[in-house]
């Protein structure tokens, strides 16, 4: 294992660990070269690429929340009309159940007045046509006690 | 070459060794390079694979890709800040995609099938030329990327909080990338030599904890590599609230 230590160390012209020579500067040249062509070749389509799709995801994110939180307005928005939507329509119905009420107490009370009118009427005509009718007979009564009278006075 | 005397196939040490190429009137790591371009091709056939339909929908190696893309920017994100770094996530994530491809690489594929008339095929990281090259990139890079952002009162920095600081932030320059490459290096080439010497040793089963415990300690190197990147360039660019 020594001789090679020994090689190195002796600087023999042809080998060594620490033979510097033109492969320095010439693995140098062939690095920057490699650095230009993986350049062109690797670095930046492939970081175009990601780029790329690293800038369509963030845009699309952000049209993603944008729509969402469109979306999340439209809803609300529809469900306060749905609300206010309800609410006129139970007002509508409080108010059409009380209009019929209203209604049917007013006919009601047409009705009942109506009926005690021509009732009243009804009992004011008896009342009238009984006192008619016993004047009449009341008179006819006078006349013919007048004529009883007059006869048997006749008579006699 | 280490005189061994059960020459097994696949059991030989063989450290400081290099297959010598001549460019021009220099030399270079023949086995380094060829080792490297295995390591880069496969990272650019998984990257070209892996983003030929790249779409909104992932699908396949799309989505390691992009995970891999995540975690590289989540490292630069985190050390240098969110402004400045995008311009040097390319760096780190290079930096991290070659080193641990390296190590993974030098450790997963039989290099030792393909046979060289000297030095062995393996990890490039394992090699100190490329790790001084890859720290001493970090340095320029992180001088760049201070010079280029603030122009000259990057060096107020030197000075912040007190001018004591200054000799330590100037030696912290070169302790930079002495660590950088150094601790790489190191762990990859330990690493590359327990195995073997393990194999060597016991050539069944008992090297296999050691090579899951590599491959953990070669990614983690890769991480920390990449994020102490992150970090000086971070350090160098971060605007102090006077």
């Amino acid at each position: 294992m020594t001789s090679w230590l020994l090689l190195a160390a002796a600087g023999e012209p042809a080998g060594g660990l620490f033979d510097l020579d033109a492969t320095l500067p010439l693995m140098a040249v062939q690095v920057v070269l490699l650095t230009f062509i993986l350049n062109a070749l690797f670095f930046r389509p492939v970081g175009r690429v990601v780029e790329e799709r690293e800038g369509y995801i963030t845009t699309s994110r952000a049209e993603a929340k944008q729509k969402l939180a469109q979306a999340q307005r439209l809803e609300a928005d529809l469900k306060q009309q749905l609300r206010d939507a309800r609410q006129q329509a139970q007002k509508l119905i409080l108010a059409a159940e009380e209009e019929t009420d209203l209604l049917y107490r007013q006919a009601l009370a047409e009705a009942l007045a109506d009926a005690n009118a021509s009732r009243e009427q009804a009992r004011r005509e008896i009342d009238s046509q009984r006192e008619t009718a016993l004047g009449q007979i009341r008179s006819d009564a006078d006349q013919l006690g007048m004529l009883i009278v007059n006869r048997l006075l006749a008579a006699s | 070459m280490v005189p061994l005397p059960l020459a097994l196939p696949f059991a030989a040490l063989e450290v400081g060794q290099h297959l010598y190429w001549q460019v021009g009137n220099v030399k270079i790591h023949g086995q380094i390079f060829l080792s490297s371009w295995v390591v880069i091709g496969a990272l650019l056939t998984f990257v070209v694979l892996g983003s030929r339909k790249l779409d909104r929908d992932p699908r396949g190696l799309q989505n390691l890709l992009e995970y891999l893309w995540g975690y590289i920017r989540d490292i630069a994100r985190d050390y240098i800040g969110e402004k400045a770094y995008r311009d040097w996530l390319p760096f780190i994530g290079t930096l991290f995609l070659f080193i641990f491809v390296s190590n993974w690489g030098g450790a997963l594929i039989p290099w030792k099938l393909i046979h060289l008339p000297s030095g062995e095929l393996g990890a490039p990281t394992a090699d100190i030329n490329t790790t001084i090259a890859l720290a001493l990139l970090v340095s320029l890079a992180y001088f760049y990327a201070g010079l280029s952002r603030k122009g000259f009162r990057y060096f107020e920095y030197y000075v912040e909080p007190t001018p004591i600081m200054l000799p330590f932030k100037i030696v912290e320059d070169f302790t930079k990338p002495l660590s950088l490459s150094f601790r790489l290096f190191g762990n990859i080439l330990a690493d590359e030599l327990v195995v073997a010497v393990l194999a060597f040793l016991v050539p069944l089963i008992v090297p296999l904890p050691v090579m899951f415990l590599g491959l953990f300690t070669s990614a983690i190197q890769a991480l920390i590599f990449a994020t102490l990147a992150a970090y000086y360039i971070g350090e160098a660019v971060h605007e102090s609230h006077h």
